[in-house]
């Protein structure tokens, strides 16, 4: 099994979603995050003083999918996620040594 | 059948307040007009009434949710409720004092400066009117019209020690400050006999028609005092303090615009004429000083902020506070403007340049605008609006600079002297004495942790408590 973390930018959310159902993902969690990565952040202006902002609001898709499906996934997510600018966010892949269905024990790809 | 019974009733209190019986054809013309003209001065009493009750809520209004809104939205997350609670708190205990003496310090007869206890526990302040003050509305609606005011002065001044002060001594200074400087200043402008008071006769007849002295200027140079005494929050300048929501401060800034006609028109005292005057006048100098401050931001940075915007609409309602009746529309247009882009200079540059840490911009907007509204009134003020100024005959006298009566400007200027004077001084006196006694910061852990669970034991926004 593996874990698939994608970092994208809020306003791509949908589209990315709608492109893994279409796939056949079943199953995802979506968190809210803030961060930055070379991306430099935006000054934002109150009552005439400065403040940088560099840790930007993104949205992070965390995946666990069967190993065949792996390629598929990444697939859809840069070709759903891409604007070419910078701030599209990252892709993490990592191995996942369990799954389990708390419902019914249930382990491995089947709890996926 | 609801609005018959409702009718009906209303007639009944009518006939039993007038205690007349039916008339019957004897009654000769004398009696019947005296009746008439009865009739007419009670329905013109309940007119006055109803606007002034309408006022006085609109005005306390201002303070919760209007002020408690505006200001915890600037604040950081931490200390949203903390802020909120020092404008709640004012509508609590204020009412307290006011009723006990406060109103009578500021209102009841006394020497130039200060009222006396006449009216102490509000001891003939019912329903028949106070002729000095309003003829038409009952002394107890001026009183409650009044107090409106006594309660958000105060709060103003919050903005300036926002975010460090402990809610204790925030108390403690609030009610000597109340006592101290709002009490005599109010009765020095508006009171019977007081020293500048222009339609009582005043030794230097100041124009200030709903508190551009009395409750700007005092609460914003207190409030700078404030600044200066209790020195900067933790971490300012250096770490981002920015504003936790600007979308409460949105709400809160509107409700404050809207507030303002009763802030304003209500201190026509009637429904009237002039009501409508400053009607217009205060929602006049609210556009065009939204714009010039907006403008103002959008040359210098590019952009024009919502924040800006809402800054520039409070600013233009606090210059305009001291002329809206007496001045023409075109004029609020112009002291709006003015008030504006003059703030936005205060806050923008005049703070960076000084460094200290008027957290909300209690005094860049309030203290600043008052000052600059409480002047400009002596320019632009005119006789047509407001015949203020009368001869020993009753003839009425020039107003304003502009109107050819320099003179005024100068009364102004003392006005606006003394109402500096009684802040720095009083204000310095109380935190002194509030320092020395039980202290005004909290702990430096406390402001680390935030006045909301520090002070209150709460937070404004819990997240265990999604589910």
């Amino acid at each position: 099994m593996t874990k698939i973390e994608a970092v994208i930018q809020n306003s791509k959310l949908e589209a990315v979603k709608s492109a893994l159902q279409e796939i056949g993902v079943e199953g995802m969690t979506v968190l809210e995050v803030r961060g930055h990565g070379r991306q430099k952040g935006h000054t934002e202006v109150y009552r005439g003083r400065e403040y940088s902002v560099d840790l930007i609001p993104k949205t992070k898709l965390e995946l666990v999918l069967p190993d065949a499906m792996v390629e598929k996934a990444e697939q859809a997510i840069l070709n759903a996620a891409r604007t070419g600018k910078i701030g599209d966010g990252k892709i993490f892949r990592s191995r996942i040594d369990e799954a389990i269905r708390i419902r019914n024990d249930e382990r491995g790809e089947g709890a996926l | 059948m609801l609005v018959a019974v409702l009718v009906l009733l209303f007639a009944q209190a009518l006939c039993a307040q007038s205690g007349a019986p039916a008339p019957s054809p004897s009654t000769d013309v004398t009696a019947r007009l005296a009746r008439l003209e009865q009739q007419a001065a009670e329905a013109k009493s309940s007119a006055d009434n109803a606007w002034m009750l309408t006022s006085a809520a609109l005005v306390l209004m201002m303070t919760g949710p209007g002020l408690a809104l505006f200001y915890s939205g600037l604040v950081r997350k931490k200390n949203v409720l903390g802020t909120m609670m020092q404008s709640f708190a004012l509508m609590a205990v204020i009412t307290v004092l006011w009723g006990l003496f406060s109103y009578s310090l500021s209102f009841g007869s006394g020497n130039s400066f200060i009222g006396g206890f006449h009216n102490l526990f509000l001891r003939g302040v019912g329903a028949a009117p106070d002729a000095d003050y309003a003829a038409t509305i009952p002394a107890q609606t001026f009183m409650v019209y009044q107090l409106m005011f006594a309660i958000i002065t105060p709060g103003l001044i919050a903005g300036a020690f926002a975010e460090r002060m402990k809610f204790s001594a925030m108390l403690v200074f609030m009610v000597l400050w109340s006592i101290i400087v709002y009490d005599p200043m109010a009765h020095m402008v508006w009171g019977k006999g007081g020293l500048l008071n222009a339609s009582l006769g005043g030794y230097f007849p100041t124009l200030d028609f709903a508190g551009g002295t009395v409750v700007h200027v005092t609460s914003g140079v207190s409030a700078l005092v404030c600044a200066l005494y209790l020195g900067k929050r933790v971490g300012y300048p250096k770490e981002a303090m920015p504003p936790h929501s600007v979308v409460l401060s949105f709400i809160g800034a509107c409700l404050l615009w809207v507030g303002w006609f009763g802030f304003n028109a209500g201190s026509a005292l009637a429904a009237g004429s002039l009501a409508t005057s400053a009607f217009v006048a205060t929602h006049f100098a609210a556009a065009t000083a939204a714009l010039g401050w907006a403008a103002a931001e959008w040359i210098r940075n590019g952009k024009p902020s919502v924040l800006g915007g809402i800054s520039g609409a409070v600013a233009g309602l606090v210059a305009i506070t001291p002329a809206a009746g007496f001045v023409k529309p075109m004029s609020a247009l112009l002291i709006g403007l003015i008030a504006g882009v003059f703030c936005y200079y205060m806050v923008a540059k005049v703070k960076a340049r000084f460094g200290y840490d008027d957290s909300l911009d209690a005094f860049g907007v309030h203290g600043a605008g008052g000052t600059l509204g409480a002047l400009l009134t002596g320019i632009f003020a005119v006789s047509a609006v407001n015949p203020i100024f009368k001869d020993a005959q009753g003839n009425t006298l020039k107003s304003g600079l502009f109107e050819g009566n320099a003179h005024q400007f100068l009364n102004q200027l003392v006005g606006v002297a003394i109402a500096w004077t009684l802040a720095i001084v009083g204000t310095l006196l109380i935190l002194k004495l509030v320092d020395v006694t039980i202290g005004l910061r909290v702990s430096e852990e406390e402001e680390v942790q935030g006045l909301d669970l520090s002070q209150h034991g709460e937070e404004g926004y819990y997240w265990e408590a999604s589910a």
